[in-house]
């Protein structure tokens, strides 16, 4: 300490409004009002913990998380503090361990995480855990990912001391339609209760029994049937909330993990897709406090069937005649074969059907294609339901406002193209992403109008049972894209598994379609993924100035003010 | 910690030179070369042996009954005494297979019947004998004492899709075996 050394460091840390404390022999500044489990671990002492979650009230009732604590010793009266050569005060350490998740830091405070004190006192909570645990880790879902395991095989002492006979609990029971419970293995941390009352503000699971026969379990005749009950499986540390869905389906340690967005409404939750090989075994929420905390809703987690269901379309299929069948065709012949048929429609009696479903990148290519073949009208389906208050938005689509900042301007209403194609004005149509058949309001008759009528799925719908040419594009975890959500956050889609059968990626037909239509554009000949096309973009749209697909990150950037909310996140925010 | 770091053993000058057990190796394979030449190689007789050394008629004689018990065979799944399938499908033989060789679908235990309390059983199992190693791998990870390596060494196949055997196979090359694992009887 040289100049500063008039300065002691509690007024230097209080002039920027925070606190010193050292942990594991090492000082760091905290803000005040921080928890000692947080501050330990991001500084790098992991602190072990069953009950504590950041999001959710405190209980302090696991004692997992216990640490070693010194102050600095209490002044007799007109006693002056001493300070050591760096300025700070020395630290007289409690006998006793204290829990890092219930306190907060404060001035000069010490935490020792290593040390005898804190290896006997987690020892000892794991041994208590364990004496009436079950053996059940081969068949339990959790194996790989629960706490207890990491924390036994880290902290805990490898041998039971425990002679007597193991409580018995329920086993497997049914807590409501998509959670199971198992008693034995809960290890009473009251997390799936705190976040039940606290967060989804419905009182449904409670403790009952004491001692080692108290058990968590639903209020009488209530079920655990929130369209947010999946998210205390998430929370459970352990195996005794289990996914109905996930149910052994496969063992953790298999699956991938890809960071990715829900794309069930326009909230776009943040989600890691779980795969193993080609398939998918499940999607579970990410932390993002900006979107969507570290919840989803079950109806859009457990939506991910279709990704490897039959109804995949796995060929491009043509039809090379009026009225002949639909046949499979490969890559190259189908594409050929729509640049001709699509020179060949009249561009003011063509239309596009796109999808605020795909992503800007897709949809940045579809106006290029208008583009290119002259096309006026354009419009997208809108699904506007209802916000649940948590996290569904009332926009039922994923992109709604990438596709109005790079189609809308020149979008035509959907009613216009529809009532064109019912009175023949228009005879050629490109649905993109959407089954016309479903919501855009046409019928199959309507449809059997049109003289050309091409469609990109990637799933067999209605009317890819009725287009002249179906171009089969890729699910949400088969693509990388960028979407941008209801609150105007640009957020990323990663690909989690290679596209099912001969499918390809949606934006790579649409550039191909683009460049057999003759187009000269070098940039986009020489795109080599859809990642790229984010630089391309930035140049275009003043929202998205300087991105890159690197600089919006896991977690998004918020690029456009919508003045839309997310009702789970303002009230997240209001009550801190 | 509830594990222990192995201590690895010291080697001595002489050790790490190893000139001696290079030394005592080639004393060993003389030795074998002179009971080879002058025709008294051990368990000669035994195995019908013709010429110098020792060479056994195979396959019309067999060495089986001469099979140490730690002989690793072809890996095959066992039941237990009370007919239970023992594999739980926890899947970590498969995890543990350096050949890949292994593949489990998990499935669930019907709720009605006697072992429903161990939920979860494979509704299907296979093993790649084109791939397996007989490394005794996955006798060695399997949690449940469900797969062991049987003495079966002689696969000859006429057809390339007996190579994988599946459940049913598994089952009935294993046989069944008593004891050891009582966990999920009511009682535990
Ligand atoms: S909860 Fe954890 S420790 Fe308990 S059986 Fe399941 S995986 Fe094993
Ligand atoms: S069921 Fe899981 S989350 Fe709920 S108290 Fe038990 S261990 Fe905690
Ligand atoms: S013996 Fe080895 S290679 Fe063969 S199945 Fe078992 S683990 Fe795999
Ligand atoms: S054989 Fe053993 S290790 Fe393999 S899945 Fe079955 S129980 Fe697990």
């Amino acid at each position: 300490m040289s100049t500063t050394s008039t300065i002691l460091p509690k007024d230097e840390a209080a002039a920027q409004g925070e606190l010193n404390v050292q942990i594991n022999g090492t000082w760091h500044r905290f803000a005040p009002g921080t928890r000692i489990a947080d501050a330990c671990n991001t500084v790098g002492a992991h602190v072990p913990c069953f009950c504590y979650h950041p999001k959710l009230a405190i209980a302090g009732s696991c004692r997992m998380c216990l640490v070693e604590q010194g102050m600095p010793p209490r002044l007799a009266p007109g006693q002056e503090p001493s300070y050591d050569a760096q300025g700070y005060q020395p630290l007289q350490w409690m006998p006793r361990a204290i829990i890092a998740c219930a306190n907060t830091v404060s001035e000069n405070m010490g935490i020792r995480t290593t040390g005898n004190i804190t290896a006997e006192a987690r020892r000892g909570v794991l041994e208590f855990l364990l004496s009436n645990h079950p053996l059940d880790c081969p068949i339990c879902d959790q194996a790989g990912e629960c706490k207890l395991q990491e924390y036994s095989s880290d902290y805990g002492s490898g041998t039971s001391r425990f002679q007597e006979e193991k409580t018995k609990k329920g086993k497997n029971i049914d807590l409501g339609p998509r959670v199971n419970l198992d008693q034995e293995r809960c290890v009473l941390c009251h997390r799936c209760v705190r976040f039940m009352r606290d967060i989804v503000g419905e009182e449904v699971l409670g403790a009952v029994g004491r001692g080692s026969n108290c058990a968590i379990s639903c209020y009488p005749g209530l079920k655990l049937d929130s369209n947010y009950s999946l998210n205390t499986v998430d929370l459970c540390p352990v195996g005794a909330l289990t996914s109905k869905d996930f149910r052994f389906k496969m063992r953790v340690w298999f699956l991938k993990s890809t960071p990715s967005i829900d794309v069930n409404c326009g909230t776009g939750s943040n989600i890691s897709i779980w795969s193993r090989e080609q398939e998918i075994y499940r999607l579970t929420p990410r932390q993002n406090d900006q979107v969507n905390s570290c919840w989803m809703p079950d109806s859009h987690r457990l939506n991910y069937k279709y990704i490897n269901a039959e109804e995949r379309i796995l060929n491009p299929t043509v039809r090379t005649d009026i009225g002949a069948p639909q046949r499979e065709s490969t890559w190259d012949a189908c594409l050929k074969l729509s640049a001709e048929q699509l020179q060949k429609c009249e561009a003011s009696k063509t239309a596009i059907i796109v999808s605020a479903r795909m992503t800007n990148e897709e949809l940045y290519l579809v106006r290029a294609l208008a583009k290119q073949l002259g096309i006026k009208e354009i419009a997208s389906v809108s699904r506007k339901g209802k916000s649940d208050g948590m996290l569904i938005s009332a926009d039922g689509n994923p992109n709604t406002t990438g596709e109005q900042m790079i189609i809308a301007e020149k979008a035509t209403a959907l009613e216009g193209i529809c009532s064109g194609i019912k009175s023949g004005r228009i005879t050629a149509l490109l649905a993109l992403g959407e089954d016309i058949t479903a919501e855009a309001g046409l019928s199959a008759d309507n449809i059997k109008n049109l003289d050309y009528l091409l469609t990109l799925a990637h799933s067999k719908n209605g009317t890819t049972e009725l287009a002249d040419v179906t171009l089969p594009g890729v699910t949400f975890a088969e693509k990388y894209g960028t979407m941008i959500n209801v609150t105007g956050r640009i957020q990323r889609l990663n690909q989690a598994i290679e596209p099912i059968g001969n499918s390809r990626d949606d934006w790579s037909i649409l550039r191909d379609l683009i460049i057999l239509l003759g187009s000269e554009d070098e940039k986009l000949a020489a795109l080599k993924s859809a990642r790229d096309l984010v630089t391309i973009m930035a140049d275009e749209f003043a929202a998205m100035a300087g991105l890159t697909w690197g600089s919006i990150g896991n977690d998004g950037k918020a690029i456009i003010s919508t003045g839309v909310t997310i009702p789970l996140i303002e009230r997240e925010q209001a009550s801190k | 910690m509830s594990y222990t770091p192995i201590k690895r053993p010291k080697f001595s000058l002489a050790d790490r030179i190893y000139i001696v057990a290079i030394a005592k190796g080639l004393c060993r394979t003389f030795k074998h070369l002179v009971l080879a030449l002058t025709r008294r190689s051990r368990h000669r007789e035994d195995f019908n042996s013709k010429g110098i050394g020792l060479c056994m008629p195979f396959p019309e004689q067999r060495w089986d009954e001469r099979l140490p018990e730690y002989y690793r065979g072809a890996p095959t799944l066992v039941r237990g005494e009370d007919s239970r399938e023992r594999c739980v499908s926890c899947q970590l033989c498969e995890f543990i297979c350096p050949a890949r060789a292994i593949t489990v679908t998990p499935g669930e235990v019907d709720p009605a019947s006697p072992c429903a309390k161990q939920e979860k059983a494979p509704k299907e199992f296979t093993i790649d004998m084109f791939r397996c190693i007989y490394c005794g791998m996955c006798e060695e990870v399997c949690p449940e004492q469900a797969i062991f390596m049987s003495q079966e060494y002689l696969i000859t196949l006429t057809d390339r899709d007996k190579g994988i055997r599946d459940k049913e196979t598994l089952y009935k090359l294993g046989g069944v075996r008593k004891g050891l694992v009582n966990k999920w009887n009511d009682h535990k």
